[in-house]
């Protein structure tokens, strides 16, 4: 999976140019996070696909080509951190049942954030595998519903998406 | 420099700034205000009866002037309607900026009378696209919307008007700041890069130059002329690149592609070095992109980034702007490389002796349209434009129009619009009103955008078309003769007007033509006419353009007779 790290210009219609290319040019991407970064200008997009190095670079490359997109660049697994955050919603019909769900849940380091008489919200934090593990598990206890926020992604130590030339070869 | 006045008023005067002397258009409801406005200014109107001529106009006032064209239209249909012209310009790099009106911000959203979402619409075949929201952001959205249409790859841009922001009187500095960031980064080319790219051609025994519509856009012509001499490579030409150099140049083998010249098609597959600039590898040109030129080392270089690797892998990629760059390599090579010319010249010599004889009618019925064109050419002076519809019409002009001079060559290629020649020739003819314009039509094509007829008297361009008549939708018979069994499906057009009474009937002149003497006669007339002059010249129904390469084969496999 590639993780493709992008600044874009926090104005208004930029997730629709964004998307709208990825549809057009057939990438089919598995998640996509928007956010405010730490100026105003700016907003920062994570997409996250599967696909050959080739098709990635090409995607990179498309992204830079719109406008509104200040830098694209694909983040090497090993040198950045990628974490993604999930609400998962338990059925949790009696104590017994309760308390292995908040058991699982400490064993993944996640937190419960909500509790009704007969279910359970869990907050937890991690790798996209790690969620995966969770909810599977969950499917076992009783899930109710899941939101995932999508991968969001960091390189690790002084490289900084804002702070390298941006665009090396733009058009 | 800050003024206040109503939004339509600061939208004339920021076009005004940026050296708009035409629109093409149509007004309707919504962008009746800014039509008032034009009243007051020193701007010429061409009133269209089709907005999607007025989008196909301003694309070939671009590419004959190299300036942006301008297209305006109401909002709902009238917007919908310039779409298949700004698809059109952005599939083949071509920059316009189209202007449309827009139903009032307080009932956008609302499926309002003549409503559309012309930003959602166009965003995927313009560079960039705006919905202004007040009338002080105008002056920034116009000066943009010129950058970007014209800066780098070029393109179409449109600027999307609420009506209620045309009304709106306010505060507007006509002195902007961009509302993109500047990218002037990518013009100079990587100098490892070039001096790579440049030892790879000096050494290369057989080396070919593929030069794409980018050599005309950065007016590259003279080095790409100097360095194919210097290195006696021959050159061949996507169809956007024809008229990049000229085809009566030793070294000069025409198209490369599906119908592409045997020379040029034979020859690029010898090649030991390519140097393909400002061109993207179309499937038009490669057919197969994986057994295009499968044994030559590529250099591929394009001011676009994107390109890399789109369609083929290759060795070298240089990104930058294609005159710099191939006079960059002309001056590492001048002077140190000596190469005997002789080799080159006899390959293709030998080559074209070959082939060429094959090409000619099938001696059916009518003229052929290779003789039509030959002797036209004759005719028609040397820097006479021709701009062409699409399918058999374009593709006998591509091959047989021999093209001299950049800019003198003006088609539909990458979206392949069927109804572009007649209204871009018409763009050309405002663009160029001293040069001789020339739409090479098919009679399909010509009856899609044939109303251009009435804006071509109204507004006194005078432009020639010269239709090639078989009554039918030529290419696409040809493609049910040769692969669909001859099964005619819907290609064979019935009856059809008369041209000749046709064009009396908008004010236009019209001729049939039965012989080549009559031709140019004819011709000569329609130079020196002042009005436009239909030439219809009845054709073999069954004559199919060749050579071929068959849709999905390698160009080896090329059908020549």
């Amino acid at each position: 999976m590639f993780v493709i790290g992008t600044i874009v210009e926090n104005k208004p219609g930029v997730l629709h140019k964004v998307s709208n290319m990825l549809r057009r040019k057939g990438f089919n991407i598995e998640s996509i996070s928007v956010g405010p970064t730490e100026t105003n200008d700016w907003a920062r997009m994570t997409i996250t696909f599967r696909a050959d190095e080739a098709t990635a670079r090409q995607l990179v490359r498309q992204m830079e080509k719109l406008l509104d997109v200040v830098r694209a660049k694909i983040l090497n697994q090993s040198t950045s951190v990628a974490r993604e955050l999930a609400l998962v919603k338990l059925r949790v019909e009696d104590t017994r049942a309760r308390s292995d769900a908040i058991n699982y849940a400490n064993v993944f380091r996640s937190r419960v954030v909500d509790v009704s008489p007969n279910t359970l919200m869990v907050e937890i934090t991690g790798t996209p595998d790690k969620i995966d593990a969770f909810i599977q598990l969950a499917r076992g206890l009783g899930l109710v519903e899941v939101s995932r926020t999508g991968v969001t992604a960091l390189e690790r130590g002084l490289n900084a998406l804002n702070s390298e030339k941006g665009g090396a070869q733009n058009g | 420099m800050i003024a206040t006045m109503e939004g339509c008023r600061a939208l004339i005067r920021a076009l005004e700034s940026e050296g708009v002397s035409v629109i093409f258009g149509l007004p309707g409801g919504a962008i009746m205000p800014v039509y008032d406005a034009l009243l007051d200014a020193g701007i010429r109107h061409i009133l269209v009866r089709h907005e999607q001529s007025a989008a196909h106009m301003a694309d070939g006032y671009a590419r004959a002037s190299g300036k942006a064209g301008v297209c305006m239209a109401t909002s709902g249909p009238g917007a919908t309607n310039l779409v298949t012209g700004i698809a059109n310009a952005y599939m083949d790099s071509s920059p316009i900026v189209a202007i449309t009106g827009q139903v009032p911000t307080s009932l956008i959203g609302r499926d309002s009378f003549q409503e559309a979402d012309i930003v959602g619409i166009t965003t995927p075949i313009t560079k960039y696209n705006f919905q202004v929201k007040h009338a002080c952001e105008i002056p920034a959205v116009v000066k943009t919307s010129f950058y970007v249409a014209l800066n780098g790859r070029p393109g179409p841009v449109l600027i999307d008007v609420p009506k209620n922001v045309q009304t709106e009187t306010s505060e507007v500095n006509f002195n902007p700041q961009l509302l993109v960031r500047t990218r002037t980064n990518n013009i100079d080319p990587d100098p490892v890069l070039v001096k790579k790219a440049a030892e790879a051609l000096a050494t290369a025994e057989r080396p070919f130059i593929l030069a794409g519509g980018g050599v005309r856009i950065s007016n590259a012509y003279e080095e790409l002329c100097a360095l194919s001499e210097l290195l006696s490579a021959p050159v061949g030409t996507s169809l956007m690149g024809k008229g990049c150099f000229p085809e009566d140049h030793p070294l000069s083998l025409g198209m490369v592609g599906m119908h592409g010249t045997v020379e040029a098609n034979k020859l690029i597959q010898e090649a030991e070095v390519l140097l393909a600039v400002g061109m993207r590898f179309s499937d038009r040109t490669t057919s197969r992109p994986d057994d295009f030129c499968r044994d030559a080392r590529i250099i591929h270089l394009d001011i676009d980034p994107s390109e890399i690797e789109k369609n083929k892998e290759v060795n070298i990629f240089i990104v930058g702007d294609a005159r710099k760059t191939l006079r960059g390599m002309y001056e590492l090579l001048a002077g140190q490389l000596v190469r005997n010319a002789d080799s080159s010249l006899e390959r293709i010599k030998e080559v074209k002796g070959l082939l060429t004889q094959q090409i000619s009618s099938n001696g059916g019925e009518g003229l052929s349209p290779c003789q039509v064109l030959k002797e036209a050419r004759k005719v028609l002076p040397r820097n006479a434009i021709v701009t062409t519809e699409v399918g058999q019409n374009q593709m006998w002009a591509a091959l047989y129009w021999k093209t001299y001079l950049p800019r003198t060559f003006i088609t539909s290629g990458g979206l392949g619009t069927m109804g572009f020649g007649f209204p871009a020739a018409l763009g050309a003819k405002v663009a160029k009103p001293e040069a001789v314009v020339v739409d090479i039509a098919g009679d399909g094509s010509f009856l899609m955008t044939e109303n251009c007829l009435a804006t071509s008297i109204s507004e006194n361009i005078p432009v020639i078309i010269i239709i090639l008549n078989n009554g039918m939708l030529g290419m696409v018979a040809q493609w049910q003769r040769m692969f669909y069994k001859g099964r005619y499906s819907a290609t064979r057009l019935g009856r059809l007007p008369d041209f000749v009474e046709l064009a009396k009937a908008y004010g236009a002149r019209g001729e049939r033509v039965e012989s080549l003497d009559q031709l140019s006669n004819v011709l000569r007339r329609a130079v020196s006419s002042d009005v436009t002059t239909i030439i219809d010249v009845p054709i073999d129904p069954e004559e199919n353009v060749l050579p071929m390469v068959p849709p999905g084969k390698s160009i080896d496999a090329m059908i020549v007779t």
